[in-house]
């Protein structure tokens, strides 16, 4: 028995000789040929298995130039490390740094030149139709309306400290009310009994009663989540239906647009421009509505039939001057923490 | 024998040269993937004012506050919960007992995510982000800790003391209190140790079910290296924390060596229950730790049954073929090949902890004064925040020859440094506690003193060394922390996998993360199972 054991260990060993002398061979025989790159992405983002991926994999085919995903962590975590490591990067390309990290991002001189627009998207507060049916009340529609009493105890929001789409949240009401009045509007919002979770995950799955159609057992009929949280329910319903369990209030909603660009110190500047060329480009964008549940910026992408019917367009939506962001964020958030909990 | 004499008295009980070389590895492991990276930042990140800057956070003593209460009261709870299953599983053998100890075990290495979705259904909603949700969550995490480490040394305690003590005519409050307790103290302070690292520095949990108005010190820390860039502040606030627990780890074990009390005869065969009393108790204890266990694993399950408010096997069927929902749509999971990424992760890890927090306990036994520093060294990578490791790891091996930040061992090196310290808490109260008289016998029978150390020494350390392969694998299983930092692509981790799919709003994505866990509670089972199995093994044929 014992001598199995061995002999298999022995046979496992010679096998990953034998490949390390495969993998030394090609990598001299093949220095001809464009370099492999690695592009740097965020923790939501598909390293296999999806069209995205097959996108890139038709990249590799037409160019030759390998494509390595590395992920970073969520969105702020890999902009901390992208600027720690700053001029030695840990990849050629970065995926997804959106406006509320820009910034950070550039005042760190992540990137080589100016990052490219790839995406972009909304967080809006999303309502449960049914519940709102149910109970013969109109869905709220702007910020203002939240603060109404018929709204009373039926909102969840995220921690803006540590949470990405409470940090958009809480940028939307800045922009709303001013630098000096959104703090009135919060307190408003407190006395009328908004709820507070630390993460989208705990305040879409556990607190919104809409959530998963319906089956979450949630006790809060508006949540802050994404315009494109609609499509996603019908997408990935079960059993599966046509239209959308949960709406969008759209006149609650902070705009947000991700950025890619080529990383400073890169060994490879020529392949990394031309990937960061081929996110923008039709083959790519088309797939990222169902993927990553995001507008493509490219015009000329038809957007999928379920996308396009329940996600929301808000036709005005809020947004803050990324470099006011950078200077005010850590303040806002203090303020916001002394203000709704304590 | 003269030499003979020098590894028969005092501490030293190997050869003196055989020290250093013991302690070589594990000190180059820790001052190679921790002091190094960790120093690293430090100098690259604080500049003078920092320390002031970050001090002077409002609400910082708040956090101190709260991080340190929860802590100590969760410590104490978790020893209380803890004592009665440890006793009972390491003294009888009765049906279920491998239940039990698994179903004790296995919390500790599910992912805080879906532990804490699991509770959220449990508790009454009054008691969603209380510091009392916080609190019921540790015990239920780290009974295991107590049960294991407190279980390893209870088996090695002779049951003819306690009974001598009895037929003396103390009674059994007494036999407690003056024989018990005695003895048990080096591995309830090691038990209290680990529990309080891991309730101090505790994240996920905090995050879950705390709400947001309760952070630790850790959840601070990574709140200020994540989303406000405050790289600085944070590796400032990591040094408090280490600080502080490296002077916890220092109390602890100067207090674990002052405990430690020699016994004889090595681990004591399991028996079955004797008695009307003795039975009861058993079934009492077993009923109540089950059920107290059971009952969020329990929801865990049902919950992967569940899809759009009514039951359905669609989560489990659709595990396989995660990336199409409708045409053109992907989750980017594969959980088939995350188990499978956990799995080796894990094996690796284990090896990797069992090798360098074996020779370490080894050489602390034996060590004089040096040893404590090299116990509270090892102990360092518990109580260090994810975050900073990370970013210390990724700013320090960046370069060639050592441009290792992508390489895929990182991510088990990182467990193994979290899971070494239970080896070698689980496996240096043994060792303290193997008289001298053994090794004496064994030498004047002829023995060299190497021999004399392994037929003595290493011979008993293999039962708490398979307690520690235990928490060590069940500790890579479920980490979530620094593998969210060291991850790379197509390699995702269970818990990863787990995190992904919750992170994407529909029914299905949920309750496939609830069909994941579940395999991950299995997996999970089943490694401690055959981990066990020795002990069960040679229980049988005594």
């Amino acid at each position: 028995m014992r001598r199995t054991v061995v002999g298999g260990a022995l046979a496992a060993l010679l096998l990953l000789a034998a490949c390390g002398d495969d993998s030394g061979s090609t990598a001299t025989s093949t220095s001809a040929e464009p370099a492999d790159i690695t592009m740097v992405v965020y923790d939501s983002f598909p390293t296999e298995g999806t069209p995205l991926n097959d996108a890139l994999a038709a990249f590799t085919a037409d160019t030759g130039i390998g494509v390595n995903l590395v992920v970073a962590g969520d969105a702020g975590t890999m902009v901390t490390k992208a600027v720690l490591t700053a001029g030695n990067p840990e990849g050629d390309v970065m995926w997804g740094v959106d406006n509320t990290l820009l910034s950070a991002a550039t005042d760190g001189r992540v990137f080589e030149g100016d990052p490219t627009p790839v995406d972009d998207g909304d967080v809006c507060v999303n309502y449960d139709i049914a519940w709102f049916t149910d109970h013969g009340i109109n869905p709220p529609l702007t910020l203002a309306d939240l603060i109404d009493p018929a709204y009373k105890d039926l909102l969840v929001v995220e921690n803006p400290a540590t949470s990405s789409p409470g940090l958009a949240f809480l940028l939307a009401t800045v922009a709303a009310q001013g630098e000096g009045g959104w703090q009135d509007y919060w307190r408003a919002l407190r006395a009328n009994g908004v709820a507070v979770e630390d993460s989208w995950t705990t305040a879409y799955y556990e607190r919104f009663s809409g959530a998963g159609g319906g089956s979450s057992g949630g006790d809060r009929p508006l949540v802050v989540s994404y315009a494109s949280s609609p499509p996603a329910e019908v997408v990935y319903a079960d059993p599966p239906r046509d239209d959308a369990p949960t709406g969008v209030s759209l006149g609650t909603c902070f705009h947000q647009t991700e950025y890619a660009g080529v990383l400073r110190g890169t060994d490879h500047p020529a392949e990394a421009a031309q990937l960061v060329a081929f996110l923008t480009g039709v083959a790519f964008q088309q797939e990222l509505p169902l993927t990553l549940f995001v507008n493509p910026v490219n015009p000329d992408v038809t957007l999928p039939d379920v996308y396009r019917q329940w996600a929301a367009v808000p036709t005005d939506p809020y947004t803050v001057d990324p470099a006011e962001i950078a200077a005010n964020r850590e303040q806002w958030q203090d303020e916001w923490t002394n203000i709704v909990l304590r | 024998m003269d030499e003979h004499r020098a590894a028969l008295t005092g501490p030293n009980r190997l050869p003196r040269w055989l020290v250093p070389a013991l302690a070589a590895a594990p000190v180059a492991v820790v001052a190679t993937f921790f002091l190094w990276p960790v120093g690293t930042l430090l100098a690259r990140v604080v500049r003078p004012g920092s320390v002031g800057d970050t001090l002077s956070i409002p609400g910082l003593g708040d956090v101190l506050w709260f991080t340190l209460w929860q802590a100590v009261v969760s410590t104490v709870l978790t020893l209380a919960v803890g004592f009665a299953p440890a006793a009972l599983l390491a003294r009888y053998r009765f049906p279920g007992r491998r239940a039990v100890l698994a179903l004790v075990t296995v919390p500790f290495m599910l992912p805080t995510v879906v532990v804490g979705a699991a509770f959220l259904a449990l508790l009454p909603d009054g008691l969603h982000g209380t510091a009392t949700a916080v609190v019921v969550a540790h015990v239920f995490f780290n009974v295991a800790v107590v049960v294991r480490l407190v279980g390893a040394m209870w088996a090695v305690i002779p049951p003819d003391l306690p009974g001598a003590a009895r037929t003396l005519g103390a009674s059994p409050a007494q036999v407690l209190r003056h024989v018990l307790l005695p003895l048990l103290r080096p591995a309830l302070v090691a038990a209290a140790t680990v529990v309080f690292l891991f309730t101090f520095t505790s994240y996920g949990v905090v995050v879950l079910l705390g709400g947001a108005a309760n952070p630790t010190l850790e959840v601070e820390i990574a709140r200020r290296a994540t989303q406000l860039g405050d790289v600085d502040g944070a590796a400032v606030l990591s040094v408090l924390q280490l600080v502080t627990l490296a002077g916890v780890v220092w109390w602890s074990s100067r207090a674990q060596r002052r405990a430690a009390l020699q016994l004889g005869g090595g681990s004591v065969p399991l028996r079955r229950p004797r008695g009307r009393r003795e039975r009861g108790l058993t079934v009492a204890v077993t009923t109540v730790t089950g059920a107290l266990m059971a009952a969020p694993l329990a929801m865990l399950v049902l919950q992967s049954f569940r899809v759009g408010g009514r039951f359905t096997l669609n989560a489990w069927r659709r595990l396989g073929e995660p990336a199409s929902s409708r045409p053109g749509s992907g989750l980017g999971v594969d959980p088939v090949a995350s188990l499978g990424v956990s799995l080796r992760y894990a094996l690796v890890a284990t090896t990797i902890a069992l090798v360098v927090g074996g020779l370490a306990a080894m050489a602390i036994a034996s060590a004089r004064r040096h040893g404590r520093l090299l116990d509270i060294g090892m102990m360092l990578p518990l109580g260090t925040s994810a975050v900073t490791l990370g970013l210390g790891l990724l700013i320090t091996f960046d370069t060639v020859p050592y441009d290792w930040r992508g390489e895929w061992w990182m991510v088990p090196l990182g467990h193994a440094l979290v899971a070494t310290p239970f080896v070698v808490r689980a496996v240096l109260p043994v060792l303290r506690a193997v008289p001298d008289d053994q090794r004496a016998a064994a030498v004047t029978l002829g023995a060299s003193p190497l021999r004399a150390w392994w037929w003595v020494d290493a011979r008993q350390a293999w039962r708490p060394l398979l307690a520690g392969a235990g928490i060590a694998a069940a500790v890579s299983l479920g980490e979530f922390g620094a593998t969210t930092f060291l991850t790379r692509s197509g390699r995702e981790t269970v818990p990863i996998a787990i995190g992904r799919l919750l992170g994407r709003a529909g029914a299905l994505p949920r309750a496939q993360a609830f069909a994941l866990a579940t395999i991950l509670l299995v997996a999970t089972a089943v490694v401690i199972a055959l981990v066990d199995r020795p002990e069960v093994d040679r229980a049988g044929r005594s």
